[in-house]
């Protein structure tokens, strides 16, 4: 049996027997998984490789849904309703929920074009207005000073650390309610980790964090939940000092004392 | 012999014997470029580009006919060929998605790639040429937007799909809509190496000769009207090299010559772009 806390804060997301399974695969991908995701709060998601992070973490902007034959099943309650209800609408979800990726996707465009990229989608096209939210973004991000004198410049000549801050401004730019990071910081040197790890934490002032890690120490110093999964399943989500310090499951505890992983 | 020797000796055979292979080749290729050099810049004179077609022995004959009707076929050719098959290729690295149906259209284009071009040249002659009663420029440019096409579809495939599939995942994670995916970030990820598909193809159909001997056929004058027959440097080098007339064949060298340049500058510059794409 897993356990799973209440959140005494405000959910922004609600998962309720969700479950996914890739096309091609017989079994569910992700099994029968319920949890709630506390607002402006960080949630990481831990376990071994394999387990369904990654999986569970796209499913709550549909990524899935640009492969054919992907299912899923249960809820995912956010803003009232089932976001993976056949009539939402994937292009206004995904502006709410926003993602980074394990690497850098810096696109192949300019800094300022990179950052903007976004909200001209939403139809901004007043250019000092562009121009406001760019910096704006872009000093939230911790990389307006790196980048200031050479926004015209492309994107792809920034460092990886660089870029990784580049692709959350861009992120951010759009004022997203949730931002999922899936493992963004394992193609990175420790400094730009940590860079990374500061901006997270500060960023759940204004947005809702589920960020996926292999890295234990990373979980423990970012996030305020902790979830721990298993083969497809969620065995334990707790307080994330509780769950290192004192975890409920023998299978979490196996993992987080490096028993097996 | 031990061992190490016997590995030196071998290496050092098969070495000699691909160092004289390439040699071999290299000298074909430059003695051919050089007799191309030589005849062409002697045979060239201001004449050849304002002068139309003359009988042998005329003193004011030129290019000018083959020279328009070559680019007239190959413009036309081009602004056919050219978004079909980049259209195309988009459609099986973006939007066909592993079907059976995308498997058989790769495998099309890859046999019309090598089909020979004459067959491309009897086939637009049946189906343009005879329903139509004549020659025309738009049927040799249709003849060559065909062997195009299959060329410019099959590198916009591939070079759309060396573009990371997380990019676009990145795109569409912030609320791009397919379309938008596929123009602002796919084409931009994608732009040299299409563009260096885009100038060989056009490059390898300039080159043409036997589609188009079907097809716009030939004319002595200038004609820029694509529904008549129409000169073009390939049919025009053809017919002047085989004749017997000495100006006539110092014409067919100037026409060899210029093709040949132009072809060359567009390969150059195809390479160019995928260069300057690799140094970043
Ligand atoms: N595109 C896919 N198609 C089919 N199975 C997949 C796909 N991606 C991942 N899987 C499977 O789903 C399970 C969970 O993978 P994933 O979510 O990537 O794990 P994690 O991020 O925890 O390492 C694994 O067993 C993996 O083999
Ligand atoms: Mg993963």
């Amino acid at each position: 049996m897993a356990t799973i806390i209440d959140v005494p804060e405000e959910k922004i997301l609600h998962v309720n027997n969700f479950e996914f399974t890739y096309a091609g695969s017989d079994v569910p991908n992700i099994k029968k998984l319920s949890m709630p995701i506390a607002k402006n709060c960080v949630t990481a998601l831990i376990g071994p490789s394999g387990c369904g992070k990654t999986t569970l973490l796209r499913s709550f902007n549909r990524m899935h849904d640009l492969y054919p034959g992907n299912k899923y099943a249960g809820e995912v309650l956010f803003e009232g309703r089932n976001i993976l209800d056949v009539k939402e609408d994937l292009i206004t979800l995904r502006t709410k929920i926003g993602m980074i990726f394990q690497k850098p996707t810096a696109f192949p465009m300019s800094i300022f074009d990179n950052v903007a990229y976004g909200l001209r989608l939403q139809g901004m096209k007043n250019r000092s207005e562009l121009n406001d939210r760019v910096e704006k973004s872009l000093k939230d991000a911790a990389i307006w000073n790196e980048v200031s004198t050479r926004l015209k410049q492309d994107a792809n000549g920034l460092s990886g650390g660089q870029q990784q801050r580049l692709c959350i401004a861009r992120a951010i730019a759009v004022e997203p309610e949730i931002l999922l990071f899936d493992e963004p910081t394992s193609a990175l040197d420790p400094i730009s980790t940590q860079g990374i790890e500061i901006l997270v934490s500060e960023l759940k002032e204004r947005v809702s964090i589920v960020i996926v890690t292999h890295n234990m120490q990373q979980a423990a110093r970012v996030s305020d939940y902790t979830g721990f999964m298993y083969l497809g399943e969620l065995i334990e989500l707790g307080q994330t000092e509780e769950l290192f310090v004192t975890p409920k499951e023998k299978l979490t505890e196996e993992y987080i004392t490096g028993k097996f992983g | 012999m031990n061992y190490r020797q016997k590995r030196i000796a071998i290496n050092n055979i098969v070495m000699t014997l691909s160092t004289i292979s390439a040699l071999i080749g290299l000298s074909f290729l430059f003695w051919i470029l050089g007799v191309l050099i030589f005849n062409g810049i002697e045979a060239l004179n201001i004449g050849i580009f304002i002068n139309e077609g003359a009988p042998p022995g005329y003193e004011n004959s030129g290019l000018k006919q083959a020279l328009i009707g070559q680019l007239l076929i190959v413009m036309y050719a081009t602004a056919a060929g050219v978004p079909l098959g980049v259209l195309a290729g988009t459609y099986l690295s973006e939007y066909s998605q592993g079907s059976k149906l995308a498997e058989i259209i790769r495998d099309i284009s890859d046999i019309m790639m090598s089909a020979p071009s004459i067959v491309i040249g009897a086939f637009v002659y049946a189906i343009v040429v005879i329903p139509m009663g004549h020659f025309s420029g738009y049927a040799g440019a249709i003849a060559l937007a065909i062997i195009m096409i299959p060329i410019i579809l099959r590198t916009t495939d591939d070079m759309l799909q060396l573009v990371p599939s997380t990019l676009r995942e990145a795109a569409f994670a912030l609320g791009a809509p397919k379309y938008k995916v596929i123009i602002q970030v796919v084409y931009r990820g994608a732009r040299a190496g299409v563009l260096t598909g885009i100038l060989l193809g056009i490059a390898r159909v300039a080159g043409e000769t036997a589609p188009l001997l079907f097809t716009s056929f030939n004319d002595n004058f200038l004609n820029t009207d694509m529904n008549e027959a129409m000169a073009s440097l390939t049919v025009t080098m053809y017919n002047y090299a085989t004749s017997p007339y000495e100006d006539w064949q110092r014409l067919g060298w100037a026409a060899a010559f210029i093709l040949s340049m132009f072809i060359l500058s567009l390969n150059i510059i195809g390479r160019l772009f995928l260069l300057q794409k690799r140094g970043k």
